[in-house]
């Protein structure tokens, strides 16, 4: 269990030096969305306009935090269920997106596309957003106000903790730990 | 004659949703204080002692323990000698636990998380409607249950209509196979509230009473149905999922398992599956 410290935007050198396991702290920014967000990008891409981030190089965090309170950047900010934005992680993948962040698993077509673009699957603990929130310096809203915890967030982090579950090289945590620990 | 007065209810539950919010009952942080000791997989002792600092930080700060803030659950035991006084405004019970709810998700920066159609979903914006359970019981109690039931545990649950001839193995299988399933998914070590009986409605919410237990891990007074929880919990800790999913054997931190009769043909079972971020909160009046 390697551990990292990376800065966004990220490389596809610092992707391949990335396996299932390995603890991350990332410094820069992350970008938020979820599946409200996620719709309207995806929509953009089919409809060849231009989307509101440029995702080449960047990470997606996978959020929906509580609001602010009055001299705080944000409320408790922890990872939502990943499955969820599936479908539409292969197609930011192919736009040079590097990495996201949410909890649980993901499907093959994302595996899959992590392996083809050269991305990364990371996890932050579920259930531990106050903690997270102490990573996060800054929040602002740069796309879709009007879906309130859904809308688009520029987080600036530091040290901002993760763990990579799906490296490019088809390595998978939740698999390898399951397997090691599971008694029939 | 106890009067339970609606601007009383409306403000205690204001403070009720942000406490339970915010601070992790002892009862459920003593069983993850239990589990940690019992980890072994390096990463599953991580997520564990990020857990645990979480929740420090979260009472410290007021913050949500977690940023899903649930929607707002409750269970409402009414006595039948109690009087009811509609104060402030209030023309109903429903009225003031609504009204508490909305004045305590905002004034607790709560995350608003219900939306009005499960369609079109537009967000309510104040996290109502409340989900409420009515209980009539005798005498002059008056009792509120409230659990943040989050969207990612609650999206794991099940329910199964077996043939009585599934038996107690076909039950304890599902169980085991719901969590399984479930996976990272719900933010595991989770807790399990299982219904076994009544029928297709009831038997859901058998299991999500079961999960309202307290303290947490606490066993069924029915020997039996003790013996089928430490059973469950030990054959879930087996499948190895552990903490967030990540390997290890701390997958539940508790099993929960309720009963209640049920039609001759027929042998219901829910599984209700709750985070390790079990926000559950009372008070009587
Ligand atoms: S499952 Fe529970 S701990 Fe995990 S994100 Fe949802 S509410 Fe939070």
């Amino acid at each position: 269990m390697a551990e990292h410290r990376i800065e966004t935007p990220v490389s596809d050198e610092t992707v391949e030096k990335l396996r299932a396991g390995d603890r991350i702290f990332i410094t820069g920014y992350l970008y938020t969305g979820r599946d409200s967000a996620h719709k309207k990008l995806i929509e953009l891409v089919e409809e060849g306009k231009e989307l509101p981030i440029d995702v080449k190089g960047q990470i997606i965090y996978y959020v929906g935090p509580t609001p602010a309170r009055p001299g705080n950047p944000i409320g408790s900010a922890g990872p939502t269920t990943s499955y969820r934005m599936d479908s539409f992680a292969p197609t930011l993948h192919s736009l040079g997106l590097k990495g996201t962040i949410g909890k649980g698993s993901r499907n093959q077509e994302v595996k899959d596309s992590l392996r083809k673009f050269k991305a990364v699957y990371l996890a932050a603990v579920g259930g531990a957003g106050a903690l997270i929130s102490k990573s996060i310096e800054e929040a602002e809203v740069i796309a879709y106000p009007e879906l309130g915890p859904e809308a688009i967030r520029r987080l600036k982090v530091k040290d901002f903790p993760c763990i990579v579950i799906n490296d490019m090289y088809g390595g998978d945590l939740y698999e390898e730990g399951k397997k090691k620990y599971r008694k029939e | 004659m106890k009067v339970i007065s609606f601007a009383k209810v409306r403000d205690t539950i204001k403070d009720l949703v942000q406490k339970a919010n915010f601070e992790l009952q002892d009862d459920v942080l003593n069983v993850i204080k239990e589990m940690e000791k019992k980890e072994e997989s390096p990463a599953g002792k991580e997520v564990i002692k990020q857990i645990l600092d979480n929740a420090k930080i979260a009472k410290k700060d007021k913050l949500g323990l977690c940023q899903d803030t649930g929607l707002a659950v409750f269970f409402v035991e009414i006595g039948e000698d109690v009087e009811l006084q509609k104060d402030d405004g209030l023309k109903s019970l429903r009225d003031a636990i609504t009204e508490g709810t909305r004045a305590g998700y905002e004034e607790g920066y709560l995350r608003k998380s219900v939306v009005e159609d499960p369609i079109r979903r537009k967000n309510t914006g104040d996290n109502t409607p409340a989900y409420i359970h009515w209980e009539l019981v005798p005498g002059d109690v008056f009792k509120v249950t409230f659990i943040a039931k989050g969207g990612g545990a609650e999206n794991m649950s099940a329910v199964r209509m077996f043939a009585p001839a599934a038996g107690q193995q076909g039950i304890e299988d599902f169980v085991v196979e719901t969590a399984d399933k479930g996976g990272s998914n719900p933010c595991p070590p989770i807790v399990v509230g299982v219904g076994v009986g009544g029928n297709f409605e009831y038997s859901a919410l058998l299991a999500k009473k079961a999960l309202l237990r307290r303290p947490l891990g606490s066993h069924n007074s029915d020997p039996f149905y003790a013996d089928m929880e430490k059973r469950l919990l030990e054959r879930i800790n087996n499948l190895g999922i552990g903490p967030q999913g990540m390997g290890g054997r701390i997958t539940a931190l508790a099993v929960h398992v309720e009963a209640f009769p049920c039609h001759i043909a027929s042998m219901p079972a829910a599984v209700n599956i709750q985070c390790h971020s079990h926000r559950v909160l009372s008070f009587e009046m």
